[in-house]
């Protein structure tokens, strides 16, 4: 393979990014030593195993990738805003298209979502930690990893260009050589096997790791919705890793799954790779469906209406979900039986969705509504996802999907979906959570300005581009000439939907704003109950110490905090007598950090074809796996005097704050 | 029997979880992934089985060579048995002794394998051949891959089971190695008959 081209050059724009990383690498660099914040770094961040830290890492990591994907997304726009236009050029637009869809989907939503399970599962269950700590911290850092060696294609090598699910033959060496297509293999391939072991890793939690006394029939929705979303993973996640496998195998050693010669078969891999593609959109929307739950039962001051059938209806998606692949590949010619099969099986998603939100609806109704940040987030997912649904049945409509299929439609369908369904929860999610997390909350105006930038940019982006579909307007078309453009009527709708792109994309900015902003002058929480909440996440200080419950919770059903607090009120709650016990908690480890930075060798070296390197890499990988096998000192007891002198500091800071805001 | 490590686990354990038996059951569902994991490939195979681009065919399969490596590895699982057996008597040499013989066996078929392999490739029936051929070399080699890195996984147990004795830890790790190691037998039942069987029939 050529490697001559080994930093990408050429385009100013990347010429621009490579300053401007090695300016920021050199900042962080200087930042860390002048400051001496290297063992800091190592100690409390690299090297942790508490899901908290975790959780915020992937939620840093998130933000920064959901940065990535939307200047993809904005540069997509400003090309196709006016017709004939060559703002970029034609590959390195095919190159922003592809890296657009996979880092949104596989480097933003993933990690945001394992953010919020991290942040949130434990606390919500009485658990002092996941049921594997240590491979929460690998699963972290083969994310981020991958995550990594996936966005520097963009200055090193160059990026895939096949599309964000790398259809073969086109993503076959012989009309993709190079290491484009291997860095998309690599990066996912990383980045998946972390995830898997995050799927194992809570269904466990949220199986055995529930304090003594909650029933599974107590579980707050959103550790429903997890469990859920983990079962889906725990199904899809192994073909694609296998899928992945047999890609390379074609690409490194003349295998023939996918060729067109050989007697390969292209259209496996479209089957394969929506065998696991189709069950992770559901993945990912599942916990955001949690999310809402949590928040519009808080909000309202009720119960949430139809807890059985919430439950009911989110296994069953998550089950469903497996049978509707096909529906992505309609014109693939699988003949009618077929066809109607998975079009039957997708339109009956839509009712167990529907049956949700006509349970959040009712969980309203006569509920004492507070509009908070959460909640507003909600009520704008309510008719966004609906329309998204509702589109969504008409592209199930198998003779129908022949005359949308890989139209701009489409686009618009589950970009509604996704940024309705799946970016609204989990920011909803974000704004309701992250009181606990870092003790303020975020601050109300400028997340009021960043939801109606987003809000309006969401519409004036996306709802043009229905009608564009409508009007032949094809997926990943790079340009349109000016007949098109002006005499058939793109233009203007192109233009309109640019104009949508840029305000979500201002709408993103004030978000970040508003984080900064917060940090300094957010509303403090000293109470650790931010919301007036009902489930067990809210019984303990915000941030909560190291151990989330000193003594675990004695739960008596569903909704327990609230209940608790109703006692507390009327006087009829008895004071358990407090009896501390050593603490049992797995001690930090710098092998995940080093595992992955193996992983990175080698999945740079495979990338590259650099064999030597690739064997070098997982060697390491190997040699790391056995360093852990024979470590026995893996963890630690925190005694009772340290739990009583944590407890009673955290008491009397509380205490002194509410003091000061009482003078 | 054990107490170097595990005697602090069972002494205040109220309210805690065990934690041995949450990393076997977290292996059961790590199976269940590896299953699938196989399954895929199955289906690839079933696919792919027929699209033999006029070179080898199933029917050219070595049939002496795969059943003897078919025995090699049954009598494996039953070893690894014996050293389960022996773990839960407190035989530490038993222990080591069962499970040294379980992976020579287990060097044996890989061994046998790779010698498959070669004696294909000689022939010129090579992985880039057909989509058979390679749809064949990703599963029979994934599951040769899992016992190789069975036998080094064996091989750092034997070292810790010699140096901390028979331990709620080490009793748990092999257990999870002997789980393993069935899991790949049965897989191995599944590759001998959709493979080999149907391929020579």
């Amino acid at each position: 393979m050529n490697t001559s081209h080994f930093f990408v050059t050429g385009d100013p724009m990347i010429y621009g990014a490579d300053v401007s990383i090695v300016l920021v690498t050199i900042a962080i660099i200087f930042y860390l030593s002048y400051f001496k914040k290297w063992g800091w770094l190592w100690r409390e961040w690299i090297t942790t195993v508490d899901h908290k830290r975790i959780g915020i890492m992937y939620l840093l990591a998130s933000l920064l990738m959901l940065f990535r994907g939307g200047v993809d997304a904005i540069l997509m726009r400003l090309q196709l805003a006016v017709p004939n236009s060559h703002f970029l050029a034609s590959e390195h637009y095919n190159e922003i298209f592809t890296t657009h869809g996979t880092i949104m989907i596989l480097f933003m939503a993933m990690p945001f979502m394992f953010a919020l399970f991290n942040m949130v599962v434990p606390l919500q269950i009485g658990a002092r930690d996941v049921a594997y700590p240590f491979l929460n911290a690998v699963s972290f850092w083969l994310f981020f990893i991958g995550a990594m060696l996936f966005n520097i294609s963009f200055v090193i090598g160059g990026s895939a260009s096949a599309g964000w699910l790398s259809y073969p033959p086109l993503s076959e060496s012989q009309f993709s050589p190079g290491p484009g297509q291997n860095f998309w293999i690599w990066g996912i391939q990383i980045s998946g096997i972390g995830s898997l072991a995050t799927g194992i890793n809570f269904i466990v939690t949220i199986l055995k790791m529930r304090t003594p006394s909650m029933r599974l029939r107590d579980m707050p929705l959103f550790t429903w919705s997890v469990l859920s979303s983990s079962i889906a993973i725990l199904g899809a996640f192994p073909i694609l890793t296998v899928s992945l496998v047999m890609l390379t195998i074609d690409r490194l050693f003349g295998g023939h799954f996918f060729t067109m010669d050989g007697g390969g078969n292209p259209m496996m891999w479209v089957n394969l790779i929506w065998m696991w593609g189709h069950p992770e959109v559901y993945i990912v929307v599942l916990p955001a469906f949690g999310v809402f739950s949590e928040v519009v039962a808080n909000f309202s001051k009720k119960r949430i209406f139809g807890y059985g059938s919430m439950v009911f209806s989110m296994i069953a998606i998550s089950v469903v979900s497996y049978f509707t692949w096909v529906h992505h590949f309609f014109t693939m010619g699988a003949g009618a039986d077929v066809n109607i099969v998975f079009a039957i099986c997708t339109m009956i998603i839509a009712i167990p969705t529907g049956v949700k939100i006509f349970n959040w609806i009712f969980t309203m109704y006569r509920g004492r509504i507070t509009v908070t940040q959460p909640l507003l987030w909600f009520y704008a997912f309510v008719p966004t996802f609906l329309v998204g649904g509702a589109t969504g049945v008409m592209l199930a409509a198998a003779p129908a999907d022949y005359q949308y299929h890989n139209s701009y439609f489409l686009i618009a369908h589950f970009h509604q979906v996704l940024i309705g369904g799946v970016v609204f929860g989990y920011l909803a999610g974000l704004y309701y959570w992250w009181p606990k997390l870092f003790g303020f909350k975020l601050n109300e105006r400028l997340g009021k300005w960043a939801f109606w930038l987003w809000q309006i940019g969401f519409y004036v982006c996306f709802m043009p581009q229905y009608a564009l579909g409508f009007m032949g307007m094809t997926r990943r078309i790079y340009t349109y000439n000016a007949t098109m453009g002006w005499d058939m009527g793109w233009a203007p709708l192109n233009f309109i939907s640019t104009v949508g792109a840029f305000l979500m994309g201002i709408g993103f900015i004030f978000q970040a704003w508003q984080i900064i902003y917060s940090i300094k002058h957010g509303e403090r929480d000293v109470t650790g109950d931010a919301w007036d909440g009902r489930t067990l996440e809210w019984s303990i200080p915000s941030p909560p110490p190291v151990y989330n419950f000193a003594i675990l919770p004695d739960v008596k059903g569903r909704d327990s905090w609230w209940y608790q607090k109703q006692e507390m009120k009327n006087g009829t709650y008895q004071e358990q007598p407090v009896k501390y016990e050593p603490i049992h908690m797995p001690k930090n480890s710098g092998i995940p950090f080093i595992m992955s930075g193996f992983w990175f060798v080698a999945g740079f070296g495979f990338t590259f074809e650099w064999m030597w390197m690739g064997v070098v890499g997982l060697i390491g990988v190997v040699l790391t796996l056995f360093a852990r096998s024979f470590q026995y000192d893996t963890d630690y007891y925190i005694s009772v005097e340290e739990i009583e002198r944590t407890e009673k500091a955290l008491a009397q800071k509380r205490y002194a704050s509410v003091q000061r805001t009482a003078n | 029997m054990q107490h170097s490590i595990g005697a602090h686990v069972s002494d205040h354990d109220h309210g805690h979880v065990d934690h041995e038996g949450l990393k076997v059951l977290g292996f059961w569902i790590f199976l269940v992934t590896d299953c699938l994991l196989f399954a895929t490939l199955f289906a690839t195979y079933a696919v792919l089985h027929s699209h033999t681009n006029g070179g080898f065919t199933g029917k050219d399969f070595d049939v002496p060579g795969f059943i003897i490596e078919t025995f090699v590895l049954l009598i494996s699982s039953f070893t690894s048995g014996l050293a389960v057996l022996q773990m839960h008597k407190g035989n530490k040499k038993g222990l080591i002794g069962w499970l040294v013989i379980t992976l020579l066996l287990g060097a044996t078929f890989v061994g046998m394998e790779i010698h498959e392999f070669a004696s294909m490739a000689a022939e010129g029936a090579t992985l880039s051949k057909s989509a058979f051929l390679t749809s064949f070399f990703t599963l029979v080699g994934t599951h040769g891959l899992h016992v190789t890195f069975g036998i080094f996984w064996m091989i750092g147990l034997i070292f810790q089971v010699s140096r901390k004795g028979i331990t709620s830890v080490t009793t748990r790790k092999i257990s999870i190695i002997s789980l393993y190691w069935h899991f790949l037998d049965a897989v191995w039942i599944f590759i001998f008959t959709v493979v080999y069987l149907m391929g020579v029939m």
